[in-house]
């Protein structure tokens, strides 16, 4: 039976990231995975991630799981992949399985990273090819390249849904609708503004009566329902699709611990059946760590910072390092955990209501019940404000663990300050040169550029545009609002692409001054005439 | 393969391996080397992979990670493959899966798929 110091069951953020700090520490380690590629789901995380810059905010996931995967190669970190834990014994035994032999394998510590699997629900024709999980979806199209369909609709606005229903369109997919039973949008509201403008409807308190088709599905009926989830008659709305899409989260994969005899409990907020364990992700036996989903839903950030925490804990418990050097770099790793873990969204407020946000102004009724926010609520916000001349246009209006808007901005425009949660908000002597750097870098797509008076009559609005085909240059077509809706005719009077703006355009349109405040996204003639 | 995802904005023009041939229920199709079957297939329009073996209800791509088993199928022979696992190998034989064999329900008479 081999033997290693320190043995890691998942390749994914969590698990590479617990390699890598103990492999820096001496430790030697191996890493086993079922899948062909390491990365866990952070391969398919096309988007820019929320944070700040200890958390790699701003850069797209799949590019945060490239330098981990390089971190770990250059320490000589071992990864075995098509390798499937099939079990977890007494005395830190694990039993692998790889393609059809099975291995036993001995490790002093052992760090368990399995993340989380999908939850779903069941409707009439759930069962018919056509309707799959958001990860299927984001597995196609952004790992292999493949359309999931050609007309989608998605169920769950969670920050999955939300991302999912995004990412389909930018793979050139039609999202007809984005469907919850929940009477609120679950996920981020930038998220969701950022599909919303695009045109998708929303439908809250809705949820999937019946998939229809024979061998696969060519429709779905959605229901609106009451308080307590029941269907309310007559309020069936029929979509023809051939693709739904289930994105109702997660439930963390914490069989192993069960196996191995670990104290497991059913804790709701963390996402269903988990392991006990305590600030280092050490479980009911000493030496075996939980680190990542599996021992709570949350985000591949503080999944990577989970997955050092427990590295640094199993170098410390093998004797590799001092408490006290453990401690040290313990304390860096929970600071920058806990700044992920602050606002509206953070694990301590789930289900709770929120009707304020951090500053004390109403949160947006309308960004929670259909995707966006409405025009005669958005200037309540700090960002939001009017001025002679190009200044940005933040519509960030709830308190999310994020502030690279802050430093990106080579006139230092914006100010979030040293509460990361803040409300963004213009600095009243600074002055906006138009480079478009926040339009670009802000993860949640919610700054824009407007100046109110470029030609008597007109304004321009810069938003930030991540589809193809790129409009161009004196292309004509339509303004659309926040809520997706056309509200005017808009001309294109500039796309900039820079390298620094990673993949995301930068689009400006000319429209009538009144609407300076109003149109946030653009269509072009024909693709207006097609819809 | 109009399913194919030609360039992509964030991700550009996909990365692809050699392109190679294989059977599908006797039809000869194409996807590319190493990716999973179940891709090549649905690049391909395939919606169903198999029918179950009481109620003989059609079965697609559901989590396309391995977990759910709905998308298994007759590769090679060897039935209960997760096609959305398996890596295109140039020549592969890949069959709808009827219950748990390769034969169609109204070709069996009391045996073989509908018989499980």
């Amino acid at each position: 039976m081999k033997r290693y110091d320190l043995i890691v069951v998942g390749a994914g953020p969590a698990g590479m990231s617990a390699a890598i700090e103990a492999a820096k520490h001496g430790v030697s380690v191996v890493v086993f995975d079922e899948n062909t590629r390491p990365g866990g789901q952070l391969f398919k995380q096309i988007h820019k991630f929320f944070g700040s810059k200890e958390h790699r905010a701003k850069v797209r996931g799949f590019v945060i799981g490239q330098e981990l995967l390089d971190e770990a190669a250059k320490l000589g970190v071992e990864v075995e992949l098509d390798s499937t834990v099939i079990g977890l014994y007494q005395d830190k035994e694990v039993v692998v399985r790889k393609g059809s032999e099975v291995n036993h394998y001995k490790g002093d510590a052992i760090v368990v990273a399995t993340g989380a699997a999908e939850n779903m629900v069941t409707f009439e024709g759930w069962t018919l090819p056509g309707v799959i999980g958001a990860g299927a979806a984001q597995t196609m199209m952004n790992l292999h390249g493949v359309k999931p369909g050609e007309r989608v609709l998605m169920l769950g606005t969670g920050n999955v849904g939300l991302v999912v229903s995004y990412q389909l369109k930018q793979a050139g997919c039609d999202v007809v609708a984005l469907v919850d039973a929940a009477p609120h949008v679950g996920g981020y509201g930038v998220h969701a503004a950022k599909v919303a403008r695009t045109g998708v409807p929303f439908y809250l308190s809705h949820t999937i009566k019946r998939a229809e088709g024979t061998d696969h599905v060519t429709g779905v009926t959605i229901q609106e329902v009451d308080s307590h989830f029941q269907f309310i008659p007559g309020t069936e709305k029929h979509f023809d699709v051939d693709t739904i899409c289930v994105a109702v989260g997660l439930s963390p994969m914490s069989q192993l611990f069960k196996m191995d005899g670990c104290n497991v409990v059913d804790d709701r907020k963390r996402g269903g059946q988990v392991p006990v364990v305590d600030d280092l992700g050490e479980t009911s036996i000493p030496g075996i760590f939980a680190a990542g989903d599996v021992s709570g839903i949350e985000e591949a950030s503080s999944a990577m910072i989970e997955g050092r925490i427990s590295g640094l804990a199993a170098a410390s418990y093998l004797g590799y390092i001092s408490e006290d050097e453990m401690k040290e770099g313990v304390g860096a790793n929970e600071h920058a955990l806990d700044g992920l873990r602050q606002g509206m969204f953070a694990p301590k407020n789930r289900g709770k209501k929120i009707e304020e946000t951090e500053e004390g102004i109403p949160v947006s009724k309308s960004l929670l019940l259909h995707g966006y926010v409405a025009d005669d609520e958005i200037e309540r916000f700090p960002g939001v404000t009017h001025r002679v001349g190009i200044h940005p246009v933040i519509e960030c209006t709830q308190n999310i663990p994020c502030n690279p808007c802050q430093d990106v901005c080579p006139k230092h425009c914006i100010k979030v300050g040293d509460h990361i949660t803040a409300l963004p908000q213009l600095e009243p002597d600074a002055t906006c040169i138009g480079c478009g750097l926040c339009v670009a870098s802000c993860p949640g797509q919610a700054i824009f550029l407007v100046n109110e008076e470029t030609e008597p009559g007109y304004a321009e609005v810069t938003f930030p545009y991540e589809f193809l085909p790129l409009p161009e240059k004196g292309q004509k077509g339509t303004a659309l609002g926040r809520s997706g809706e056309p509200v005017c005719e808009a001309e294109v009077t500039g796309v900039k692409r820079t390298k620094a703006f990673d993949h995301t355009a930068i689009v400006t349109v000319k429209v009538p001054r009144d609407m300076a405040m109003k149109a946030r996204f653009f269509k072009a003639a024909d693709a207006v005439a097609e819809a | 393969m109009g399913t194919r995802i030609a360039e992509h904005p964030i991700l550009g023009v996909p990365e692809k391996g050699k392109l190679v041939s294989f059977t599908y229920d006797g039809c000869t199709l194409q996807g590319y080397e190493g990716e999973p079957v179940a891709m090549a297939l649905k690049a391909a329009g395939v919606m169903v992979h198999r029918y179950t073996a009481k109620k003989h209800q059609p079965r697609g791509i559901f989590c396309a990670i391995g977990r759910c088993t709905d998308c298994v199928m007759v590769v090679d022979g060897v039935p209960n493959v997760r096609t959305c696992m398996t890596p295109l190998v140039e020549g592969m034989k890949v069959e709808t899966q009827y219950g748990v064999t390769d034969i169609p329900f109204d070709d069996v008479d009391g045996k073989g798929g509908g018989a499980a």
